[in-house]
């Protein structure tokens, strides 16, 4: 089972990937609105992609009130 | 449709469409490419019948007041009919509002009973202000089999089979009770009547008629006013369906187009733009010649839809476009917040109508919607019938306040006189909004006179909900603006909230105190964040109850700072 800061780490590069931006500007204390210049519903897409990676199922509400990497991170490490 | 003439309440006219229409569907709930119910009519009634005599045996009358928490599905509204045909008060509230927020307005809505769903309940009763929860009956919906509710009821198990009485009530007595704000400053409950709903519904219809076989895409929250009415009410009294998507992302959307082949679907002026941006990109990777080819038939089908649309034509002219929408869509309607123009035209020039509207929970949902007679992109379209709105002291422009008059205006706010009557002054309803109707009787809006900001989501913020984030800020005084508030700004997309601070004398503005407000703004929803501060250098005006006189600052403010002194964070 992956631990957190490896599960950070991957979703790091997840969000680079689909984002394209490069992995190294991203932190896992990013606001990632802010960093990325999204909206919500730009970070729901995400979601499909990180569901893929992992193997997840990941419920919209999930994202509710999250606006950090870190914090995602702990959201799907609970589903792991 | 049913005549809604001949009913008194929405549990009367809801109880009527369930036995008018046995047959047929009335909700899919589709999760992914799941689908996780169909049911008709009939099923619905069987569903909602022995949780009403569950509820009545639990103590639900007329005029007790029952709150949902819940995400776009079926039990949303098989639980509020259940409360209309025992007469209850329904509390539709926000499910995207924190715990504690939800708490909040649990208390002040005074709520006997709570329908939720289980992983919002974990998140109440896991607040430091669960110990303050009212509602003394709560339904969970979708708990696992073995999670401890903390003596709520699962709502699946809540059923009694004797038969329960349906219980009438009158036109005005209150219907619901719909917060347009007021998390964190004084709540805005607004009490809506039965009357509100059913003239709203029958004005809405004769413009956007339902029928059995339509199928109306449901994303907005049903909380949402808009949802509500359009995705509750309007097709249920019309026997159409209502087709539940638990997920809004982007791709589950588009697949919901083509497999429900959806009829109508109400959305925010952000989910728009996502769709607008996907379309543009696939126009922009087809090849030169395709979209030289397709560029000539969207110029076509705009020639031909100038007076109206013409539906036929457009899937004609443009079959590819149609289909990725499932080849049966009528029209989107949006609202919730301003659509920039351009993007309703390049609907539009696509043959697919977007019903542009204006409106707000105190009037009950919709004021103004675009008829189509022709299409105007650059309005928020007419009043809808029964409708009478004015502009109270226009400019030279004819730029003034929006006021409205109808039967849908709210009755009142929950326990706000003073609020109500700021609000309702004469019979007609103060928007807030700068607007001004042209010779054709458009209603064209300019910004706001109001000290509140809505996003292109749909969301309002009201500064004094944020400024409870800022409390115990280490400087003399603060207070949050909405930027285009203390410097009037002729647009409705943008907007930006910002906090005035007062230091102490001596105090500097320190990388300290910059870094306890950006941590502040963080708890916040994103959209509820301000986006800079403002370092203002006199005591704020106050009132002799030590509150700020807020309109007196902002004009102070206004005379002496320009927009350029807001410091980004």
């Amino acid at each position: 089972m992956n631990t957190l800061d490896k599960t950070t780490d991957e979703v790091l590069r997840l969000a680079a990937e689909h984002f394209k931006v490069q992995r190294d500007q991203l932190s896992p204390d990013d606001d990632f609105f802010k960093k990325l210049g999204i909206n919500s519903l730009q970070a729901l897409d995400l979601l499909t992609r990180i569901e893929q990676h992992f193997q997840i199922e990941l419920p919209d509400y999930e994202l509710q009130g999250v606006t950090d990497f870190r914090t995602l991170a702990q959201r799907i490490q609970t589903r792991l | 449709m049913l005549d809604l003439s001949q009913y008194n309440s929405l549990g009367e006219a809801l109880r009527a469409a369930l036995d008018r229409w046995p047959n047929e569907i009335c909700l899919i709930e589709a999760d992914r490419e799941r689908e996780n119910a169909r049911l008709t009519y009939r099923q619905f009634k069987d569903q909602a019948l022995p949780l009403a005599s569950k509820l009545q045996n639990a103590g639900l009358q007329d005029g007790t007041r029952a709150a949902i928490v819940m995400t776009n599905q079926s039990k949303w509204l098989i639980s509020a009919y259940a409360i209309f045909f025992c007469g209850g008060v329904l509390v539709p509230l926000d499910y995207k509002l924190t715990a504690v927020e939800q708490l909040q307005l649990l208390a002040h809505s005074q709520a006997k009973f709570l329908v939720i769903e289980y992983h919002l309940w974990r998140a109440i009763t896991q607040s430091e202000q669960f110990k303050n929860l009212a509602a003394r009956t709560v339904l969970v919906t979708e708990a696992p089999a073995n999670a401890d509710l903390n003596g709520a009821h699962r709502w699946e198990d809540f059923r009694a089979q004797a038969e329960p009485a349906f219980i009438t009530r009158k036109r005005n007595d209150p219907a619901c009770i719909v917060y347009s704000s007021g998390t964190g400053g004084r709540p805005k409950g607004c009490v809506l009547t039965h009357d509100n709903y059913l003239e709203q519904c029958v004005a809405l219809t004769s413009l956007y008629p339902f029928w059995p076989g339509v199928r109306y895409l449901s994303i907005l929250p049903t909380n949402h006013a808009i949802d509500f009415m359009v995705g509750f009410i309007g097709p249920f009294t019309c026997g159409a369906t209502v087709v539940h998507l638990r997920t809004l992302r982007p791709e589950f959307i588009r697949e919901a187009f083509t497999k429900y082949k959806i009829t109508y679907m109400a959305l925010v002026p952000m989910v728009l733009k996502n769709l607008e941006r996907g379309l543009r990109q696939r126009f922009a990777d087809l090849p030169a010649g395709k979209r030289k080819i397709l560029n000539a038939l969207i110029a076509t089908n705009r020639a031909l839809t100038r007076s109206r649309p013409h539906l036929k034509i457009s899937r004609a002219l443009l079959p590819q476009v149609h289909q990725a929408f499932g080849g049966q869509l009528r029209a989107l309607f949006v609202g919730g917040a301003f659509t920039e123009p351009e993007t309703l035209q390049f609907f539009y020039d696509l043959g697919i109508p977007v019903g542009n509207g204006y409106g707000c929970t105190e009037a009950g949902t919709v004021i103004t919607v675009n008829d189509l007679k022709p299409f105007r992109g650059d309005t928020v379209g007419k009043p809808l019938p029964g409708m009478e709105v004015k502009i109270a002291n226009p400019g030279a422009e004819g730029i003034g306040e929006v006021t409205v008059r109808s039967r849908t205006l709210m009755s009142h706010y929950l326990d706000d006189p003073e609020m109500t009557a700021e609000t309702i002054v004469n019979g007609w309803l103060m928007t807030g909004d700068l607007g001004r109707l042209d010779p054709y009787g458009h209603l064209q809006l300019f910004g706001r006179k109001k000290n509140m900001i809505v996003t292109e989501e749909g969301k309002n913020v009201y500064p004094e909900d944020v400024e409870t984030y800022f409390a115990g800020l280490p400087v003399k005084e603060f207070c949050v603006f909405a930027a285009n508030y203390l410097w009037p700004a002729r647009t409705m997309v943008g907007e930006q909230l910002l906090l005035v601070l007062r230091l102490e004398t001596g105090q500097e503005i320190t990388k300290e105190l910059v870094t306890d407000i950006s941590e502040r703004n963080r708890r916040l929803l994103n959209y509820k964040r301000i986006s800079g501060y403002l370092a203002w250098d006199r005591d704020f005006p106050l009132t002799a109850s030590l509150k700020i006189k807020r309109a007196e600052l902002a004009e102070q403010i206004r005379q002496n700072r320009k927009r350029s002194a807001l410091v980004p964070l």
